[in-house]
């Protein structure tokens, strides 16, 4: 067998490969979603508080 | 429990604690993906599907572990006030939302082709279902009124009403007779063979890691909204008009 066959039987999941990649698909979705919607809020709440800050000065 | 009040201090436990978290969440990922997509054997019934287990299950685990810190810390901030353990449940809860959302659709996708369909009414995805709308009630009521502590504590109710259900869940496979199969996984036994015993436990300690790791940026969000609420608040008492 080459390497491709075996990428190829990999992907495909025995026939289930639109379930089982979905499933991870969509699991790394929220994942990285919700790490990066916080960091993002994170971010932005930093900036408000010291143009706040700032302003106050 | 004092220890933790003190927002500061929380935090100097927190931001040592992150780094640790993050990178141990990245390595769990890192051993455990290869071993659950590809290593562990496929279910000689379940075929490949059998590795939706590896995500499902850790997703289902930190929904229900999610809601009872969010209930726990509802409890301490109705009862003694306590700011930080309001901080940490709603800090909390969109991460719980998401991860019984994962829970769900990855049995959808998983019950679609063993089963034959993509949903049942059986006891535990309905109380399953169940709980992610108490999130999502705990997350609409927070917003809901113009005073945020009023809405704070309205949340803070909800979450203890729904936590009944939560143990339902779990003992849903055992009370009733149902589609979703029983536990093959207890604190002392298991059904399971090692060879899928390791990767799923290397993914549920994965998902216990991501989960504490942005809980700490997520209480820095949330503490961080806090300070400007009073700053402006104090801004507004400081102009000259106001001074009356």
């Amino acid at each position: 067998m080459t390497h491709v066959d075996g990428i190829h039987e990999f992907l495909d999941m025995g026939g289930y490969a639109v379930w089982v990649w979905s499933a991870y698909g969509i699991s790394a979705a929220g994942l990285i979603g919700i790490l990066m919607w916080s960091l993002r809020t994170l971010r932005a709440r930093e900036k408000e508080f010291e143009d706040l800050k700032n302003s106050r000065g | 429990m004092h220890k933790f009040a003190n927002p500061t201090q929380f935090m100097r436990i927190a931001n040592a604690v992150f780094p640790w978290a993050a990178g141990i969440a990245i390595l769990l990922f890192l051993v455990g993906l290869p071993i659950a997509l590809v290593t562990s054997p496929a279910d000689y019934q379940q075929g490949n599907t059998v590795r939706i287990l590896y995500i499902h299950v850790p997703a289902a685990v930190m929904a229900e572990m999610i809601y009872y810190a969010m209930a726990a810390g509802s409890a301490a901030y109705l009862i003694w006030r306590h700011p930080m353990a309001n901080l940490v449940s709603k800090a909390s809860a969109p991460m719980g939302a998401m991860f019984t959302a994962l829970c769900l659709i990855c049995g959808m996708l998983w019950g679609e082709p063993m089963w034959g369909t993509f949903w049942v009414w059986d006891a535990r995805l309905t109380s399953t279902l169940i709980m992610f709308f108490f999130y999502i009630g705990y997350l609409a009521l927070g917003d809901a009124f113009e005073d945020p502590e009023r809405g704070d504590r309205a949340s803070a109710i909800l979450a203890l009403v729904g936590v009944v259900n939560v143990p339902i869940i779990k003992f849903s496979v055992n009370w009733w007779n149902t589609l979703h199969q029983p536990a093959s996984l207890s604190l002392t036994k298991s059904n399971m063979s090692g060879d899928m015993l390791l990767p799923l436990f290397l993914m549920m300690a994965a998902y216990a890691a991501f989960y504490v790791a942005v809980l700490i940026i997520r209480v820095r969000g949330e503490l961080l909204a806090a300070k400007i609420r009073n700053a402006r608040l104090s801004q507004v008492a400081a102009m000259p008009q106001m001074a009356e």
